[in-house]
């Protein structure tokens, strides 16, 4: 399934998670993929590792550099997706100038080609995404995925989601990745955009870590986004598939009882 | 200073330097770099700005600086050449200009908190400086490496008042603090304003830059009877640099030349030599040259001076090289430290290790009797006495 087609499903309350790919170990997304699937995550987020992840707090920088460092490459990410085959919907979040060197044309290539259907570039600002990539994009059957902030004035919030095509992603505070205690600040910034009468519809991310978190932005939202709280889990754990079976279940407890 | 420049060599209606520059920033800092964007101009060429920046400049930092004509160095290069006395700004370098024009631009913003980034600690200082005139709050990352190297800079902006905030990822250095620096900002975007130390980051940030180190050219034209032949300065991110060259971009007849940091050699593998070998990606925020690997990874550059260990350049002088209006050289360690003990004896000036890349340099170009050779001297050496002890044996 593509990442468009679980959001126009009827589906809620969608767990988005997040992982590093070459983290903890260089071939751990061939295990943290069908994992997730198995466990019963909706939809998943490969991140790309960079050496300097400007967007990101200190457990998704030192996964990112973990990661580098253990040898993993945008190149050897497509090879571990031609290995792996799960149904689950997968996009891929990254920084921009990792896929300015891959070559955008070739990277679109090889999203299409290995079930990749969606993209998150949060450097690469609307107005440059519409000028030189949508095309691209377009054709290899690629949503963009746009961040929106608490600041994002109305105006901006409704010629995002006109070029939205799956989800918006909505950032629950103005912050780098991780390193807030929780969001139930965001509570009338969600209540905005659930009101703002968008056509595409929205999950939350950044600083959403307990089960209490999650459920706060079901609330509001299709669902949640989780990725520094993963890695920080998995960071404690031998056996991965274990490992992230427990988060899930963890994550999901209030919407299971 | 006008509004709109019309010159191939500026900035376009999109932030872009033909293929350099633009504003990769994610949308957590839209509404700041947005804000700062559709202000800057405004507020650069209001006369509010202007007459404060002006009175700072002359009665604070005691501009104008002067345009030296230094013998003895001629003597030695057979020709005439000039030394704009950068060194001899309140501060002990150039950065003072910038700091002092954006700290004017953020109180005019409503901002009551100042970032900044700094490795050698120079604009680190200066920002510090500029926030104790005007009594602002201040945080200055700084790569936890570099706080270890730069001990008496530490203590100068402590002494100022300013937090010293270590930046403990990646090498711990420049670029490190620069990303720490930008990830504060991502985090209070309301009361912040970030002052970017270089003429780098995303569009509008190297043109105002420029724009604010553009007195030094202004100065050197009203200071030099007709034109000089060559303006020569270091590049770091390239901001002494522009301030040098902005009012000369468009007289084609003045050779204007660049001189990056090679480090232990350009091919040694232990360089910052970004022109010479960067590809051209993103980094804090600008399509620029970058050195970085295949995979887009950034890699750590070096140099001995700190000031010039920087794995970017500013968009500008990407595209100024790219149509080749500036010459672009580089310059080893050694080279630059055996010219830093030049100028000393024959000048008595001793200059800060970045600016000696740009006196090395005159050694391998060729000049005539009646050239007219400018050297920015962007900055004094007290800073590196410790680096010169070391390398010289002082
Ligand atoms: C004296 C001096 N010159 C030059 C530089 C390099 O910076 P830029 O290229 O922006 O002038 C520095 C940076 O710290 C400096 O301190």
């Amino acid at each position: 399934m593509t990442v468009t087609e679980l959001l126009q499903s009827p589906a809620k309350d969608l767990l988005n998670i997040y992982f590093t790919a070459g983290y903890p170990h260089l071939d751990s997304l061939c295990e943290l993929l069908p994992a997730l699937e198995a466990a019963g995550a909706d939809l998943v987020e490969i991140g790309i590792p960079y050496s300097d992840p400007l967007s990101d707090g200190p457990t998704i920088q030192q996964s990112s550099a973990h990661a580098l460092a253990n040898g993993i490459s945008l190149e050897l990410i497509f090879k571990q997706l031609e290995e792996t085959t799960t149904q689950i919907p997968k996009v891929m979040m990254g920084y921009f100038n990792t896929v300015l060197q891959f070559g955008f044309e070739r990277f679109c290539q090889r999203c299409a080609d290995t079930g990749i259907s969606g993209v998150i570039l949060p450097d690469l600002p609307i107005e440059l995404y519409l000028d030189r990539y949508a095309s691209l994009f377009e054709q290899h059957g690629l949503s963009n995925i746009f961040l929106v902030t608490p600041e994002t004035p109305a105006d901006r919030l409704h010629y995002i989601d006109q070029h939205s095509t799956s989800f918006i992603y909505a950032v629950s505070s103005s912050s780098t990745t991780g390193v807030k205690a929780g969001i139930q600040d965001a509570a009338p910034y969600l209540k905005g955009l659930q009101t703002a009468k968008l056509k595409t519809p929205f999950l939350v991310g950044f600083n959403i870590a307990s089960p209490k978190d999650f459920d706060f932005a079901c609330q509001y939202a299709r669902g949640g986004i989780i990725g520094s709280a993963f890695i920080r889990y998995l960071a404690k754990q031998n056996d991965l598939h274990a490992a992230t079976t427990q988060f899930v279940q963890h994550i999901r407890q209030l919407q299971l009882s | 200073m006008s509004t709109t420049v019309l010159s191939p060599f500026q900035v376009d209606q999109k932030g872009f330097y033909g293929d350099f520059g633009g504003a990769f920033i994610p949308e957590m800092l839209h509404g700041n770099v947005e804000e700062l964007r559709q202000r800057y101009l405004g507020i650069l060429a209001s006369e509010s700005f202007r007459n404060q920046f002006n009175e700072l400049l002359h009665q604070y930092v005691g501009r104008p600086t002067p345009l030296y004509l230094a013998p003895r160095l001629g003597a030695h290069h057979g020709t005439t050449i000039y030394l704009k006395r950068e060194d001899l700004c309140h501060t002990g370098a150039h950065k003072i200009n910038n700091a002092l024009g954006q700290l004017l631009v953020a109180r005019e913003l409503g901002k009551t908190r100042i970032i900044a980034e700094t490795g050698a600690g120079q604009h680190g200082v200066a920002t510090a400086t500029a926030c104790a005139l005007l009594g602002m709050e201040c945080v200055v990352y700084m790569g936890a490496r570099d706080i270890q190297r730069q001990a008496p800079n530490v203590a100068r902006m402590r002494m100022l008042g300013a937090r010293v905030e270590p930046a403990t990822s990646g090498s711990q250095t420049l670029k490190d603090a620069t990303n720490e620096a930008i990830r504060d900002w991502i985090n209070h975007p309301e009361t912040t304003h970030y002052i970017i130390g270089s003429a780098v980051g995303p569009h509008p940030y190297p043109d105002m830059v420029a724009r604010l180190q553009a007195i030094i050219s202004a100065e050197i034209r009203q200071q030099l009877d007709g034109l000089p032949t060559h303006i020569v300065a270091c590049v770091g991110g390239g901001s002494n640099a522009i301030g040098a060259f902005y009012h000369f971009l468009d007289e084609p007849e003045v050779q204007l030349v660049g001189v990056e940091a090679a480090g232990l050699g350009v091919d040694s593998g232990k360089t910052a030599a970004t022109l010479a070998l960067g590809t051209q990606g993103v980094l804090h925020a600008s399509l620029t040259k970058v050195l970085q690997t295949a995979d887009g990874q950034v890699v750590e550059p070096h140099s001995i001076s700190a000031g010039l260990d920087y794995p970017g350049i500013g968009p500008q002088h990407a595209h100024l090289e790219a149509v080749k209006r500036v010459h672009y050289g580089g310059v080893t360690d050694q080279e630059a430290l055996d010219a830093a003990r030049q100028l000393s004896q024959l000048e008595g000036i001793i200059p800060a290790l970045e600016t000696a890349h740009a006196l090395a340099y005159l050694e391998k170009m060729n000049f005539r009797r009646e050239d007219r050779v400018v050297i920015n001297l962007s900055g004094r050496g007290d800073k590196d006495l410790d680096t010169y002890m070391q390398h010289l044996a002082l």
